[in-house]
């Protein structure tokens, strides 16, 4: 009985981690219906904005979560504005040109700090084990999973409370239409588009202490995120974070049955299935076309 | 325009010379003798400087241009200059091949430098047989290889783990958990130490690979968990030995009864996870930067110097740059119009020098290096603290998991 309670948190920690990385691109895919594959690289440059943080300003993780967010979201601003806006209804060159971009990042990090693995270091405070549900389980582990709610939480109140997530909405609906009621359309895009950046940033610099920081780590991540997006259902928030969950419970139960390997491809073979029989994913947004 | 009677003869005159300066040379005997042109010796440095294995591998190419800028700076192999051609094969196998290729076949390199998985050295291994050139192998590796054209200058199986698995044995207990990375290099490890643990009446409570790349340890971490072992023994490579330590350390679990005992966690990897998610792990090899010996004392400030007073100088990169000097003596013993690569060979064999990690020597049966193994334990401040050293260097046996073959002069030789 122990072994299954820890199991489950185990799976909700694996799941909490892959909702972090995916609501970026859930964000991004899901009503601007860019594929980003650029999405890796946003969490590795916050995971070095973390490390640069800590290693020249001395800032601890927590402390420079905010800035992380700004420096990662302008730089998707920047990028939304001088290439993928351009590329307006486009999609074949937009999944080009973001693989670009993911590409020049990648090396412009590797050419600037060094190809190494860079340390970041677990904030103190969170650096014990505590107890839940009588399993001990990491400190940091659970903040990650309070962070990733509340992350979500924003989202969904941006999204469903205020202007900008209105104007969003009405653009998803019918552009042409919601522009004649005087809605900037781009620049709605160029803001989402960078808070979708902004979180990616977050997510990697939030897993940095936990796992390793290095040029290519976002190739890994990228992937892990479209599944989630994939099986969630696109423009579905809620079905976000409940595949995210379902995903980390999953391969979390495999590994611990057979191993990482054998999990990692029952997962895939599993979402492969089901987009067969449900093309629209787990949960779809009912939209009125 | 038409060609002319006048032009044609020229160029044909033009051709005929030509050939007259150039065709003779293929026919002289020794044509190699372009190994060692207007006194330089090409060689060829091959380490990823980009891609997934640039993390380690670019350390590997600055221990490699260390060694030759020493050699040089201090009048080169009897007045020739090494001269280094370096190529970046991006991690893949494939590319490996191809630079492999370009550096033997168009460069005339004499000898190669290069690759740190056994996946890139088997992928250029067909190069340097068929050519007959000469490959520098600087990693530790699985062993269960018995190549002409390899110079091996790691550890290989018997040498990490003959002094290390019955001292864990003894010291913590019998209950082995194996885990490593999926790929043939865990695995022939993980069978070594089987083997070793059956000999000393241990127990493998588990044996579980993780993809290559894999950073998520919390379901591993639960068995570790449930089946209690007395020593995790782990061939786990790259980023995922960051990510198994920093989560096991979260996870709280107690290196002093329960450590991880590593073949692969050198400084390098400390460095990127922290000296307290490294500290009081286990790793055996021949080589830590703290070891003491005047050697070791200027190869790491000649490397910091160099490359940066935060660097760190670690098992695979001490190979790398011992193994140059090696190159350099054997050249040494090789007149100029004798240099080739099967000529290197047989000169190298039997060759000695006092290396970092003590007095090396490549045996000459196998073409592997009898090294010095030592047992380490991780410290907080990101290095170690070496707490065994072998009284005796040790002898490379390549096929020590294979009690019915052997790597002789001949190639493998079974016995039946």
């Amino acid at each position: 009985m122990d072994q299954f309670i820890e199991q489950i948190v185990t799976g909700l920690s694996i799941g909490s981690i892959l909702l972090l990385v995916a609501l970026g691109l859930s964000i991004i895919y899901g009503s601007m219906g860019i594929i980003n594959l650029a999405h890796g690289e946003f969490v590795m440059l916050g995971a070095y904005a973390a490390w640069v943080f800590h290693t020249y300003l001395g800032l601890g993780l927590l402390a420079s979560l905010v800035p992380i967010f700004l420096v990662v979201a302008a730089f998707g601003w920047v990028i939304e504005r001088y290439v993928l806006s351009l590329l307006n209804n486009r999609p074949l060159d937009t999944i080009l040109a973001t693989w670009g971009v993911g590409i020049m990042l990648q090396q412009a990090v590797r050419l600037s700090v060094g190809s190494e693995l860079r340390y970041v270091q677990l904030p103190p405070a969170l650096s014990d084990s505590m107890d839940v549900f009588g399993i001990s389980v990491s400190s940091y582990r659970v903040f990650l999973f309070v962070a990733s709610i509340a992350l979500f939480g924003a989202t969904w109140l941006l999204m469903n409370r205020t202007t900008v997530g209105m104007k969003l909405r009405a653009i998803i609906q019918d552009r042409s239409v919601a522009a004649s009621f005087g809605i900037n359309a781009k620049r709605v895009y160029a803001l989402t588009f960078a808070y979708g950046a902004g979180l990616a940033g977050l997510a990697g610099a939030l897993v940095s202490p936990l796992k390793s920081v290095s040029p290519d780590m976002g190739t890994g991540y990228v992937v892990d995120a479209f599944m989630v997006v994939v099986l969630g259902g696109v423009q579905s928030l809620a079905g976000t974070v409940a595949s995210a969950f379902i995903l980390g419970e999953l391969s979390g139960g495999i590994a611990f049955l057979q191993n990482d390997t054998v999990a990692k491809a029952i997962v895939l073979l599993a979402i492969v299935v089901l987009i067969r029989f449900r093309p629209e994913g787990l949960f779809t947004a009912r939209v009125r076309a | 325009m038409s060609i002319s009677r006048r032009t044609l003869l020229r160029n044909t005159a033009a051709l005929g010379a030509f050939a007259g300066a150039g065709l003779p040379h293929i026919w002289i005997k020794n044509a190699d003798l372009a190994y060692a042109a207007g006194g330089e010796i090409k060689v060829g440095v091959l380490f990823s400087l980009t891609g997934t294995t640039a993390i380690i591998e670019e350390s590997l190419n600055k221990a490699t241009l260390l060694a030759i800028e020493e050699i040089n700076a201090a009048g080169g192999i009897k007045g020739s200059k090494i001269v280094p051609i370096v190529e970046d094969p991006a991690s893949d196998p494939a590319t490996f091949s191809e630079k492999a290729r370009k550096l033997v076949v168009g460069d005339k390199c004499v000898s190669v430098f290069g690759s740190y998985t056994s996946a890139s050295r088997k992928a250029v291994l067909p190069v340097f047989e068929r050519q007959n050139n000469l490959y520098w192998y600087p990693t530790l590796y699985e062993g269960r290889e018995c190549s002409k054209n390899v110079i091996y200058t790691g550890a290989v199986p018997n040498q990490q783990q003959d002094e290390f698995v019955p001292w864990l044995v003894k010291k913590f207990g019998k209950k082995f958990y194996l885990i490593g990375s999926n790929y043939i290099y865990p695995k022939e490890e993980n069978n070594y130490c089987k083997k070793l643990l059956e000999k000393l009446g241990g127990e493998v409570v588990a044996e579980e690979y993780v993809p290559l790349g894999h950073s998520e340890f919390s379901s591993v971490i639960n068995k570790i968990r449930s089946t209690q072992p007395n020593v995790i023994f782990s061939t786990v490579v790259g980023d995922s030995v960051v990510a198994l330590h920093r989560q096991y350390k979260a996870a709280g679990l107690d290196p002093e009864k329960m450590p991880m005992a590593s073949l692969t966690t050198s400084e390098n990897e400390v460095a990127a996870m922290g000296g307290e998610a490294a500290a009081g792990h286990f790793t055996s090899a021949p080589y830590f930067m703290v070891h003491k010996s005047p050697e070791n004392e200027k190869f790491v400030e000649a490397y910091k110097k160099r490359w940066g007073a935060d660097k760190v100088t670690h098992f695979v990169s001490e190979a790398c740059y011992f193994q140059t000097y090696l190159f350099k003596q054997a050249v040494e013993k090789l007149a100029t119009s004798d240099l080739t690569p099967p000529n290197i060979r047989d000169a190298v064999k039997g060759q000695s020098m006092i290396a970092p990690q003590g007095k090396v020597e490549i045996e000459p049966e196998n073409l592997h290096t009898w090294l010095w193994p030592k047992i380490a334990q991780a410290k907080s401040n990101g290095q170690f603290e070496i707490l065994v050293e072998a009284k005796e260097w040790l002898k490379p046996v390549p096929y020590a998991a294979y009690p019915g073959q052997s790597c002789t002069e001949k190639g493998l030789v079974e016995k039946s």
